[in-house]
């Protein structure tokens, strides 16, 4: 068990034998080696997800050193050894990725999508929810839903397609204006509507699917409540605005956090499969940046910087948005723990 | 919605005495509303279909895709199957998803059983390592490197490995497993039966909703893999479907047939594509209605827990 080895560390002694989850209260720690033979069976299920965690999300995440240096994939047979054999050059990828316009225009792009996503997109699976919510019919509510969760496991690739089908230049509506005798318009390649485009194309994909986690905390509000605001005179609206929006505060709250600490991520395989036939100046995002600056054209080091760059903000975004919902009275993503 | 009420008899739901009936305008909005989402996603859907369905005749009066079916011609279908890039690709996507979705649940019920019990040793160290990468995300050019290091470029592994654990799949299956009553571990630990029996007696056996719910996703993400494929998996005749689709529909690359080419007698390309489109849909329109209604059940358990 390799981790055995690892594992050492501050925890809770568990009573003599029993699987009871928490007694807290009990501190008294058996000795090391007999908590190592009774829970060693544990340890080992664990094992692999362990072992394909530290191989495909911590050795990467150590790998970012890469950034500092000036990476050369061809000293060396692989890239242990051009990792070795490669120069340490501080922080100049860095110098080089804040001079780059074409690095600021990524930038750009991700917040403005981020910003315009958060006031056009975010709001709907919620509305969406309190409509699904209210109907009365279980059956209706259930065929809604079935069709609606559906776009969410699709692929960008087969969104995207859908799209190319429906609204593309040799698509279902340019042909219908066609046929009308009208100029038939493709927003597929206009970078001037892109913002638009993607969010709708997100929005299709991911709107019913955004109303799960809503629809749970909608079912979790005592009803009563509403019986005792109606008979008080409060009409639809306004238990609407006092009940279930206040229901959902703690939700929207966490979700909102969520958005916001990944503020510079909008969607990689969306842009990138997009970007070639929009233009870069419109389409690129900082996570296609990374790719195209890196992996396309062999320059690792420069885009492992473009991205390490993006983790920092991106972990710092989201305490702030943590300690900002703690300051508001909300649980945020990880208050207990 | 009084009126879809009464044509559902078995529903039986009834609006509560003190909520006022709603007016029609509004009542005539929503359902407007709600059937332009529906046909929304049902629409694109209909379109590909019959378009993979008609023949070249029907196709040309169409003037390219065909809204209105005339007649079922399933040639696109045969000269798919008859042999080449797309029947070769729908095989390897196959196979990434059964290995990779059996690994990726193996890997995940034994670690969310695993994680499942504080106070065993080491579980708080062991659960901040197995949360952290939900906030932490791999980077995209030291991941290329490692898995390019490992020798993994253009095997199916590039593509099951990396994924085959997700946190948030975890911590779904973990708080399903931490509601189990813990009566039952501990009479089967009072009957002598190891932590390995237990889940496999116990434990499992109560988990089949949650199981079919981050299997499905699991294997979703199998057979939508696209990005890993562009990254890792070079040589074309490796390509999983979504690639080809990829660099068949959006790139206008055709995919090189080995079979039929003489070209005697070939379908309209529109209806081949679209068969296309329609094939790598199709596995998960199939397999989705079954373990829909679980969802509520199992994510929100993680909605809660997360």
């Amino acid at each position: 068990m390799s981790e055995s080895t690892v594992v050492v560390g501050p925890d809770r002694a568990r009573p003599g034998g029993s699987t009871a989850p928490a007694r807290p209260t009990r501190r008294r720690r058996a000795p090391l080696l007999a908590r190592l033979r009774r829970d060693w069976q544990l340890l080992a299920m664990v094992a692999p997800g362990f072992v394909i965690l530290l191989v495909f999300s911590y050795v990467p995440i150590l790998g970012n050193v890469i950034a500092f240096q000036d990476y050369n994939p061809y000293l060396g047979d692989n890239p242990w050894q051009a990792f070795v054999h490669s120069n340490w050059i501080g922080f100049g990828q860095f110098q080089l990725l804040f001079e780059d316009p074409a690095f600021w225009d990524a930038f750009r792009n991700t917040l403005a999508i981020t910003a315009f996503q958060l006031v056009f997109f975010f709001p709907l699976p919620i509305l969406l929810a309190i409509m699904l919510h209210n109907l009365l019919s279980s059956r209706l509510r259930g065929f809604i839903q079935t069709v609606v969760y559906l776009p969410h496991f699709f692929s960008w690739v087969l969104v995207i397609t859908f799209f190319v089908a429906m609204l593309g230049g040799a698509g279902l509506l340019a042909q219908t204006m066609r046929d009308a005798g009208l100029q038939p318009w493709n927003v597929m390649t206009n970078p001037h509507t892109f913002i638009v485009l993607v969010t709708v194309e997100a929005v299709w994909k991911d709107v019913g699917w955004g109303t799960i986690v809503f629809l749970a905390a909608l079912s979790t509000i005592d009803q009563s409540l509403y019986e005792a605001a109606a008979a008080d005179g409060a009409g639809r609206w306004r238990r609407l605005w006092h009940i279930t929006l206040p229901g959902l505060r703690p939700v929207i709250v966490l979700l909102l956090i969520l958005r916001l600490g990944d503020a510079l991520s909008v969607g990689f395989e969306q842009f990138l499969l997009q970007r070639d036939a929009v233009g870069r100046q419109a389409a690129e995002v900082l996570d296609t940046f990374v790719y195209h600056f890196s992996i396309a054209t062999g320059n690792y080091g420069y885009g492992a910087a473009a991205g390490l760059f993006k983790a920092a903000i991106g972990l710092g975004l989201i305490l702030a948005a943590n300690r900002v919902a703690h300051l508001l009275g909300e649980r945020g993503i990880y208050s207990k723990s | 919605m009084t009126t879809i009420i009464r044509r559902h008899p078995g529903a039986r739901p009834r609006r509560p005495v003190w909520d006022e009936k709603p007016t029609a305008v509004g009542q005539g909005l929503k359902a407007i509303l709600l059937a332009l989402l529906v046909l929304g996603v049902l629409f694109p859907l209909w379109v590909i279909l019959v378009t993979s369905l008609s023949s070249r005749q029907a196709i040309a009066d169409a003037g390219g895709l065909v809204v209105v079916p005339r007649g079922i011609d399933t040639s696109a279908y045969e000269t798919i199957f008859a042999g080449g890039a797309v029947t070769r690709a729908l095989w390897i996507s196959t196979i990434v998803t059964v290995v990779g979705t059996a690994i990726a649940l193996t890997v995940t019920v034994l670690a969310a059983y695993g994680l499942s019990r504080p106070g065993t040793l080491g579980h708080r160290w062991l659960l901040a390592y197995f949360l952290i990468p939900f906030l932490v995300y791999p980077p995209l050019v030291p991941r290329y490197l490692v898995v390019t290091g490992l020798g993994l470029k253009d095997t199916i592994w590039a593509l099951v490995l990396p994924p085959a654990i997700s946190v948030f799949n975890l911590v779904v299956v973990r708080g399903f497993f931490q509601g189990i009553p813990q009566e039952l571990l501990d009479s089967a630990r009072i009957d002598g039966a190891s932590d390995f029996r237990t889940l496999g007696r116990i434990v499992l056996p109560l988990s089949r909703a949650v199981i079919a719910v981050v299997g499905l996703f699991y294997a979703v993400g199998y057979w939508n893999v696209w990005f890993d494929a562009l990254l890792f998996i070079d040589r074309n005749d490796m390509y999983p479907i979504q690639r080809v689709l990829q660099s068949y529909l959006l790139a206008g690359q055709a995919p090189h047939t080995s079979g039929g080419t003489s070209g005697v007698t070939m379908p309209p390309t529109e209806s081949i594509k679209m068969a296309v489109v329609v094939l790598t849909v199709a596995p998960i329109v199939a397999v989705y209605p079954f373990i829909q209604r679980h969802f509520i059940k199992g994510v929100l358990i993680g909605a809660v827990k997360g």
